[in-house]
């Protein structure tokens, strides 16, 4: 029968099925970090279990990490006592850990498929919604609850219901300017926070197809916010250039018969899908989001909405409030709205080709006078490429503030955070209340546009810049 | 794990959609390392305002949140579901829960309990009229009854079983345990490890 890649990804994970139970799957690779991991070693303790597979199972330090003065004990107590937990757990059940000062350090998404460990038809788990990030590798990976990373710990595998497939298709080329960021915002504000619900997606179409590891990673990543379990490309040639080489990707015979297997992943051309959504990338221009989630974003040469446009009663309600959230007046050119904090980084946008395209636009050019820009690397590794790369000189010429690896102002769990009522455009995933600081207004946008936005003051694409002479 | 069958308590009316992880239980709460105690972030920010509902005196108690569709999105921090039951929350009724929280809430052992919109309306009316009313919600007959309204609710049915046996999950998987040692024998030598 033809199969989608994620169903077939699925199947060769059963360890158990039984009529009207969930299939017990196993997990190729666990991820865990300090936020939601204490409660789950707790457990373990609690009933006397072990973890089954340390060798499967890889911790980092990214969610609470400073991002300035690393060598110094965290100040925030409570930051340090999950960090310090995470590290006597590790320790204890033998979990191996890269901690704040290790070059492998990093924010979870960016440090598995960094190392390689992150590899096609695996199946990936991590105590994060972002772990769909994975995806991009035809991997099937997803989020998981505390109580789910205490099972995956003491057994390996987990009791999961299947998935319903989404294919995704995004064909034509992409105009320029236009980033994987612009197309998973377009996605989502097309179907909407809930419309991915219960779904696997799967991207497809020669759009995706020319995109980078970086690119489909940014794309996987959000599938998430339109409320998907997950989010897949099929593995192709260029998946097995970008892993090959790595620190945990097999090598001689072993990568050719691993290579042999991945190539029979991608869903069968008479696969059924259980629904379809089919987008066309020429259309498609730099998005920004005007609300207060994902679903609520534009094209930036569009105006913030009014109410009473809505479709219905819900909708306006939503719209009412996420304007009065964000301070904004229906009818507000989009380019009009004034930034005070753009930040660069985070598992969505805080790669090496993330941080290349915001040089490109800020090199010989000055951040605005109003505007702090923040550029969080999303893992050490990333740092010393961009260092490497003079990427960091140029950043620090224009006038923004070059940190070290973390989750940082994504979620402001560490001192990165938006002051009450400071509005900011982000590279991130998530611009909900309070999400960037309690009160803070978020934005989200593409490295591009954060970048240029940076330089003008208000959201702002490159093209909207002078040339430099 | 309790078990639960049924449930009777008073509800609070959370009139909202799409009520996030991050209104649920806002980041910096998330930093204590036991499960108990995230009673005090529960819907923090919007605490602050005396007028949200949850302030209200005449819901002092409740045991049953009823909330607009799509609740749960975003995140996928169980802690939203420990601060709503360390705040005393045994059950939500909403008409569509996100994935992961729905998941979550099942291993912690609150029960979201699926309904279609408009029960949740003819209950928010009923609260509305008389906040002591008391609402049953039945696990076994995948019931709700309040006042005149009786109403079949939607619940994955595994996790129904689970809740009403409280089983824990990893113990049912380890009988598992031979199942999964000859899997383990069959993966391809090439997958990684992380030593
Ligand atoms: S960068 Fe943001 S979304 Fe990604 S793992 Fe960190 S907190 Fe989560």
């Amino acid at each position: 029968m033809a199969r989608t890649l994620a169903e077939k990804v699925w199947a060769a994970h059963v360890v158990r099925h039984a009529e009207g139970e969930p299939d017990l799957l196993y997990i190729d690779l666990h991820l865990v970090h300090e936020v939601t991991s204490p409660q789950a070693f707790d457990g373990l303790r609690v009933a006397g279990r072990g973890v089954r597979r340390p060798d499967l199972t890889l911790a980092t330090e990214d969610h609470n990490v400073p991002t300035i003065n690393i060598d110094q004990p965290i100040a925030d107590p409570i930051s340090r006592a999950q960090v310090d937990a995470l590290r006597a757990n590790c320790a204890e059940f033998k979990v191996p850990l890269y901690p704040l000062g290790s070059i492998e350090q990093g924010i979870v998404h960016v440090v598995g498929p960094q190392l390689g460990l992150t590899q096609p038809g695996m199946t990936v788990v991590c105590g994060d919604s972002h772990t769909s990030t994975h995806g991009a590798f035809g991997a099937l990976a997803f989020g998981i609850g505390t109580s789910e990373v205490e099972h995956v710990l003491a057994t390996q595998t987990l009791p999961l219901k299947p998935f319903k497939t989404m294919a995704i298709t995004v064909d034509g080329e992409l105009p320029p300017g236009v980033s994987a960021k612009d197309i998973t915002l377009a996605i989502i504000a097309k179907i909407g926070t809930g419309g991915g619900q219960g779904y696997v997606l799967e991207y497809r179409g020669s759009a995706i197809r020319g995109l980078s590891m970086e690119g489909r990673m940014t794309l996987c990543n959000m599938s998430i916010e339109a409320g998907a379990r997950a989010g897949m490309v099929a593995p192709d040639e260029t998946t097995f250039e970008y892993v090959q080489g790595r620190e945990h990707a097999p090598t001689g015979a072993a990568w050719d018969e691993a290579v042999t297997y991945w190539r029979t992943l991608p869903s069968d051309a008479d696969a059924v899908f259980d629904a379809e959504v089919h987008l066309d990338a020429t259309t498609l221009s730099p998005y920004v989001t005007w609300g207060t989630n994902p679903g609520q974003g534009l094209p930036l040469s569009g105006s913030v909405p009014s109410p009473a446009n809505a479709s219905d009663e819900v909708e306006r309600t939503a719209i009412e409030r996420a304007l009065d959230y964000m301070g904004l007046v229906p009818g507000t050119l989009l380019r009009e709205i004034p930034i005070d904090t753009v930040f660069i980084g985070s598992c969505t946008n805080g790669r090496i080709e993330d941080l290349r395209a915001v040089a490109e636009v800020l090199r010989g050019r000055q951040v605005a006078n109003s505007v702090r820009m923040l550029i969080v690397p999303g893992s050490v590794r990333v740092k010393l490429q961009a260092e490497d790369e003079g990427l960091d000189t140029v950043f620090i010429d224009a006038g923004a503030d070059w940190r070290e690896a973390g989750c940082s102002m994504c979620l402001a769990m560490n001192p990165d955070k938006l002051a009450p009522g400071e509005r900011s455009a982000s590279t991130s995933n998530r611009n909900f209340e309070g999400r960037q600081g309690p009160g803070g207004r978020t934005h989200l946008v593409s490295p591009a546009v954060a970048a240029a936005t940076a330089v003008v003051g208000t959201l702002a694409a490159p093209a909207d810049l002078p040339a430099l002479s | 794990m309790d078990a639960f069958t049924t449930h009777t308590g008073t509800a609070v009316p959370l009139q909202r959609s799409n009520v996030d992880t991050d209104q649920i239980i806002p980041a910096e709460y998330l930093k204590r390392i036991t499960r108990t105690g995230f009673e005090d972030g529960l819907f923090a920010s919007w605490r602050k305002d005396p007028d949200f509902v949850l302030n209200q005196p005449h819901h002092a108690g409740a045991t049953i949140l009823v909330a607009g569709p799509d609740f749960g999105t975003g995140s996928s921090r169980e802690h939203a579901v420990w601060a709503l039951q360390n705040y005393g929350f045994k059950v939500v009724i909403s008409s569509r829960f996100a994935d992961i929280f729905r998941g979550n809430s099942g291993k912690g052992g609150l029960l979201t309990a699926e309904v279609p919109q408009e029960t949740v309306e003819k209950l928010w009316a009923l609260i509305a009229a008389d906040p002591a009313t008391e609402v049953t919600v039945d696990l076994a007959a995948q019931q709700i009854r309040a006042g005149d309204l009786v109403a079949d609710f939607a619940v994955d049915g595994y996790v129904r079983w689970r809740l009403m046996e409280g089983l824990d999950d990893i113990g049912i998987t380890l009988q598992s345990g031979d199942a999964i040692t000859a899997f383990e024998k069959q993966r391809p030598e090439f997958t990684p490890t992380t030593g």
